[in-house]
């Protein structure tokens, strides 16, 4: 349980790092270490090069930009839950990180390494899905955004180049009053999600749903958007039948099985708590 | 890397001590704890994050030392669990609380209940049950049952709810 030897690298600059990913190969990038720490000392991960990037200038700041949140990629999941613009802006942030691992693991864990690590049953993927997320890539060939929904290739796979970093994540959080709902079920708090649910509900002064999003993860490599459940949603009144309705488009997702747990009861949970995080939403969005 | 062992020197403050040497850069905050300063309070079992034994407290907030390379803790304060007590031997609330209410058997996970439950209560003396259960959902015991640890707690908080009133 200890980690096999490499060579340790910790830039204090966005430029030293992009240098540093151009000219070594076989590197791993430490964040917050709470997924690759263990990797390294279970000997998952056995890299030439470990690029610390804790001392990098710049990488944890939260600041809001023109149509959304911007949050540096190194911004600790602790801080997320504790910041006033997250609060004001994307509270269902707040909300999710309170099921991510536990106290001490939200004391290291950063937001942008979760988003690079993606497990497929990660809350924070599913929150950035929730609000279309740009994000931040600096690299040799120059700087680039991808979309979080063009952001994972496969299982724990991100569109990131070997030579490229995740600097920071734009969340395009809503404008005026909406209601949230985080719902998750695991085995005990802090396991793994089995599966996690985000829902944003905007409505209007009778009540009338006016913006939907749903995203759901555990059921699948990515986070899902159930766009079809979302448009259904718009128009309608936000009353405990629509939303019912709206979660039952839950159970006709393809979802994945495991050892433990099969697609099937994945599905049943998926619509029991995208149903659970609708009336949650629904319910603040009155006010 | 055919072997070669890359060391750094760090200089980081201990329990409010300076302390300065040379590190393995693959070495782990908690071996370097145990096997370079000796501090063999805090313990290690899984290594991955998942039992908590090995918590310790980083710039005043509870992490694992075992998911931290030591060379990153150049330059931070650390507390661990022999940094709790007064120099004078005066044992911290906390711990007071463990030895009234039973709050341990075999004391393996004691270290890392000790120095999660000290940061969240110095942050919030105010915690009811249910956030005291969360804050050590982290910390694995196998004796217990927690019952005694969760009462151990309370009476804790409220003994530092006390203090600060300046009713202590």
């Amino acid at each position: 349980m200890k980690a096999p030897p490499f060579a340790y690298h910790d830039p204090r600059s966005v430029d030293e790092l992009k240098g540093l990913l151009a000219s070594l190969e076989n590197v791993r990038i430490l964040a917050g270490g709470q997924s690759l720490m263990p990797m390294l000392n279970m000997r998952y991960a056995m890299p030439d090069h470990v690029i610390d990037i804790n001392r990098v200038a710049g990488l944890d700041d939260v600041r809001k930009v023109e149509g959304g949140l911007r949050i540096g990629a190194m911004t600790r999941q602790r801080t997320l839950e504790r910041d006033p613009l997250v609060a004001a802006h994307a509270p269902i942030l707040a909300e999710a990180l309170h099921w991510v691992g536990h106290v001490q693991t939200r004391s290291r864990g950063t937001f942008g390494g979760s988003l690079c690590h993606l497990d497929p049953s990660s809350e924070q993927p599913c929150t950035a899905a929730l609000y279309d997320a740009t994000l931040h890539v600096a690299g040799p060939r120059g700087d680039r955004d991808v979309s979080i929904h063009d952001w994972v290739l496969g299982y724990m796979t991100p569109a990131l180049e070997p030579d490229e970093a995740l600097v920071a994540v734009t969340l395009h959080t809503w404008d005026g009053r909406y209601g949230y709902g985080f719902e998750e079920f695991a085995r005990r708090h802090g396991d793994y999600a089995i599966v996690c649910t985000g829902a944003l509900l905007a409505t209007d002064a009778s009540g009338t749903i006016t913006r939907a999003a749903l995203s759901i993860a555990g059921v699948d490599v990515r986070p899902v958007r159930l766009s079809e459940a979302e448009a259904m949603l718009v128009g309608k009144p936000a009353d405990a039948a629509t939303l019912a309705a709206a979660a039952e488009i839950a159970r006709g997702i393809d979802c994945m099985s495991d050892a433990q747990i099969s697609g099937d009861y994945r599905r049943r949970l998926a619509v029991a708590m995208v149903k659970r995080a609708l009336t949650k939403a629904a319910e603040r969005a009155k006010g | 890397m055919d072997g070669i062992e890359e060391t750094r020197r760090i200089r980081l403050v201990v329990n409010g001590k300076t302390v300065e040497r040379a590190v393995s850069v693959r070495k782990h905050l908690g071996d370097f704890l145990r096997e370079d300063l000796r501090l063999t309070g805090t313990h290690l079992a899984c290594e991955h994050g998942v039992c908590g034994a090995c918590t310790i407290i980083i710039d005043g907030v509870p992490a694992r030392s075992c998911l931290m390379l030591a060379v990153q803790a150049d330059g931070l304060n650390i507390r661990t669990v022999e940094g709790l007590a007064e120099p004078d031997g005066t044992l911290h609330p906390i711990q007071d609380a463990f030895h009234e209410k039973h709050g341990l058997q075999c004391g393996f996970c004691t270290p890392g209940m000790l120095t999660t439950l000290a940061a969240v209560l110095e942050e919030n003396p105010e915690i009811d049950e249910a956030g005291i259960r969360e804050a050590i959902s982290g910390n694995i015991c196998r004796c217990t049952g927690y019952e005694t640890i969760v009462d151990a707690a309370l009476s804790a908080a409220a003994t530092m709810r006390q203090a600060a009133r300046g009713g202590l």
